[in-house]
């Protein structure tokens, strides 16, 4: 049987299947948005940790010949993008989103400039697991197989509202987050805070990135990213600073992705770009229609972009 | 008393102010060298590569200047924005629109006589630009919407129209391996200044920088401009029309980018194609950046950067490097810039001695001159 003999119930079925691949970077670089700005600050360049971490999770799957090292090394290029950015944004008069722009720019460029030679070989693949093999459909087969980082990804969104709400070091974090002056003086360190989120959530974008270069697209290139790590800030804004409805905000920019192609599966041709735009268009209307000029928004910690107390 | 202070004070920042961004340009090609050395090329040999790419004869230097044109008016879309203290990345979504209409405008005025048919090219794409990056103000204005991240988003969906207007409603059926529109008509061609094979376009980039210094820094409205940009909500409370400046600077910013797309389209590619978003958008942000969004200073930072755009071909050629060790070193450049920030008033040399009344060392740089050389830092107040 071939997908086309499916009809109208490919769309559904490739929205599905979209939905499942797609989502799991939105999520990982969502959550670590997350994390960040519950902090108090903000990482604009979680592309750039995504880039290098998809080139350096690959170049380290074919080198030691597992994926799961590839993915750890990625976690770690994260990390050290993550140090740069929370040394940058601790000196004075230095502002976060102008650094995030520049981590962008150098994340993305060292990723290809490093990545040049990856581009010919093959790195094995992270395996997957078939949650469709019931079915005798090949269309339902491919569509429900599932990346173990899914599930990793919703283990770490429940984790991490836990780690929000019932955990000391979660109520430091949202304690430096919500008034640095405070934190201050009930005697932790606003900076380390910081950095430590800011360098944990680059590590969640650096996996991010394996994800893509080792199971879906599953190589590569330098045009790998579709821009998930540019969205993570207006991903968090839309789940209002909270892990589990990052996770179903990732789902749905995940859906939403993998409408261009469903469409195409069924030969609706002539606007795939204008389909491949949709994240975006929906993140423009959802900020347009959820954030205010006059109120903060809700759930939003309440130094967020604001300058350093004390510098 | 303090009237002498400050200006005994100047040449000591003035000269802060020259040798901290020169200081960290060289910080960063040090820092560049190293990579460059850890990937097994010589560092020496690749600064001179890119000397001699971007300056080191005629030809280079023309190159240069050909790439600094649409720097300079792009580079103002991220400038003016922030005078007033918003930082808008939309350059590359502007550029890309301005280049389309103007595009398609030159190809519908096919029989319109020259000066005619480059003035509407030139005004649909600043009409465009300007009014694609009005909307990012508008939706800041009125909404509250962060405009870092709207200009980011926006970039996408106008490259989203490009390609989609490319491949099917106005596409050329002969471009088949880079999807375009038609040519635009050859009496429609932006010419060259005489002696060389640098297009008209520097020219607009020129004006367009002084125009913006001299509007900035010598108007009523430059003026309300910078106060918003200093302090919004007392520039609210002495009654100016936050709403309508806000609007106002951002057609402005957009129309130079959409100007700047209009010279792609005119004096380089002759039609509109994925090739408008190559280069310009981020590089022109790292040049506002860089030239501490003074309209002026875009000019000499354009044409440095230009000479480094200019040299990607050459380190791809002669040294075989990868083609993104350009955007490496824009990044390295980018960051060692940002951080040089907060060295300001903390290196004791550049530091005035100050009477004894003040113990305090001077942290901060002189009121006057962070007034009028650097714009206030916006603070991305995502929630507000």
């Amino acid at each position: 049987m071939t997908p086309d003999s499916l009809g109208w119930w490919g769309i559904p079925l490739a929205i599905l299947g979209g939905l499942l691949r797609g989502s799991v970077p939105f999520l990982f670089v969502s959550l670590g948005e997350c994390l960040t700005e519950k902090s108090g600050k903000i990482n604009l360049g979680l592309e750039g940790s995504l880039l290098l971490g998809a080139v350096t999770g690959y170049a380290l799957s074919f080198h030691s010949g597992s994926p799961w090292v590839g993915v750890l090394g990625a976690g770690g290029a994260g990390l050290g993008l993550g140090a740069i950015h929370a040394w940058l944004v601790q000196q004075r008069r230095v502002n976060d989103i102008s650094v995030g722009i520049a981590m962008m720019i150098f994340g993305g460029g060292l990723a290809n400039y490093l990545g040049k030679p990856y581009i010919q070989p093959i790195a094995p693949q992270l395996p997957a697991l078939h949650w469709g093999d019931w079915s005798d459909l090949p269309a339902v087969q491919s569509a429900l197989r599932v990346s173990p980082l899914l599930l990793i990804g919703i283990a770490i969104a429940v984790s991490l509202q836990w780690f929000f709400k019932a955990t000391r070091w979660g109520l430091i974090v949202r304690a430096v987050g919500e008034s640095p002056t405070a934190a201050k003086a009930m005697g932790f360190s606003v900076a380390r805070t910081q950095t430590a989120c800011i360098m944990v959530g680059a590590g969640m974008a650096g996996i991010a990135g394996a994800y893509l270069s080792l199971y879906f697209p599953g190589s590569w290139n330098e045009n790998i990213s579709s821009g998930q790590g540019l969205l993570a800030v207006a991903l968090v804004i839309f789940a209002r600073w909270n892990p589990i409805q990052c996770l179903w905000a990732a789902l749905l920019f995940g859906g939403t992705q993998g409408l261009g192609p469903a469409l195409q599966s069924v030969g609706i041709e002539g606007y795939y770009y204008v389909f491949n735009a949709m994240p975006y268009l929906l993140t423009l209307v959802i900020m347009v229609a959820t954030c205010s000029p006059v109120r903060s928004s809700v759930g939003a910690p309440a130094s967020l972009g604001q300058p350093r107390p004390d510098a | 008393m303090r009237m002498l202070r400050s200006s005994h004070l100047r040449w000591r920042s003035r000269l802060e102010s020259l040798c901290i961004p020169v200081g960290a340009l060289l910080v960063a090609l040090l820092l560049f060298g190293g990579l460059c050395a850890l990937e097994g090329y010589n560092p020496l040999s690749v600064y001179g590569a890119i000397y001699q790419a971007a300056f080191g004869s005629r030809f280079a230097w023309q190159n240069t200047l050909l790439r600094a044109a649409p720097l300079m008016l792009s580079a103002l879309c991220t400038v003016l924005p922030a005078r007033l203290g918003l930082i808008v990345i939309g350059n590359e979504g502007a550029l890309v629109l301005g280049g389309l209409l103007a595009a398609i405008t030159g190809i519908q005025l096919a029989a319109a006589p020259t000066s005619l048919g480059l003035l509407a090219m030139a005004l649909a794409g600043v009409i465009a630009g300007g009014l694609w990056i009005m909307v990012i103000g508008a939706l800041r204005h009125f909404r509250g919407v962060n405009e870092t991240i709207s200009s980011l988003l926006m970039n996408y969906l106008a490259i989203a129209f490009l390609s989609h207007m490319v491949e099917g409603p106005w596409r050329d059926p002969s471009s088949l391996n880079q999807p375009s529109t038609f040519l635009i008509p050859d009496a429609l061609r932006l010419g060259n200044l005489p002696p060389s094979r640098v297009h008209y376009g520097l020219l607009y980039g020129l004006a367009a920088c002084a125009i913006a210094h001299l509007l900035i820094q010598r108007t009523t409205f430059g003026f309300a401009v910078r106060t918003v940009g200093g302090n919004r909500r007392a520039a609210r409370m002495v009654g100016l029309a936050t709403g309508k400046l806000t609007l106002a600077i951002c057609f402005l910013a957009g129309s130079c980018a959409g100007l700047a797309g209009m010279v792609e389209v005119a004096a380089v590619h002759g039609r509109a194609n994925g090739a408008l978003h190559a280069n310009y958008g981020y590089s022109s942000i790292l040049v506002a950046f860089v030239a501490k969004q003074n309209s002026l200073t875009v000019i000499l930072v354009a044409i440095l950067l230009g000479g480094i755009l200019a040299s990607g071909s050459l380190l791809q050629r002669a040294l075989e490097m990868p083609d993104a060790t350009v955007m490496v070193l824009q990044g390295l450049i980018f960051l060692v810039i940002l951080y040089s920030e907060s060295l300001y008033g903390q290196i004791p040399w550049f530091r005035e001695p100050r009477p004894s009344d003040d113990p305090s060392p001077a942290v901060h740089p002189p009121v006057l001159a962070s007034a009028t050389v650097t714009p206030p830092s916006p603070s991305g107040d995502l929630h507000r």
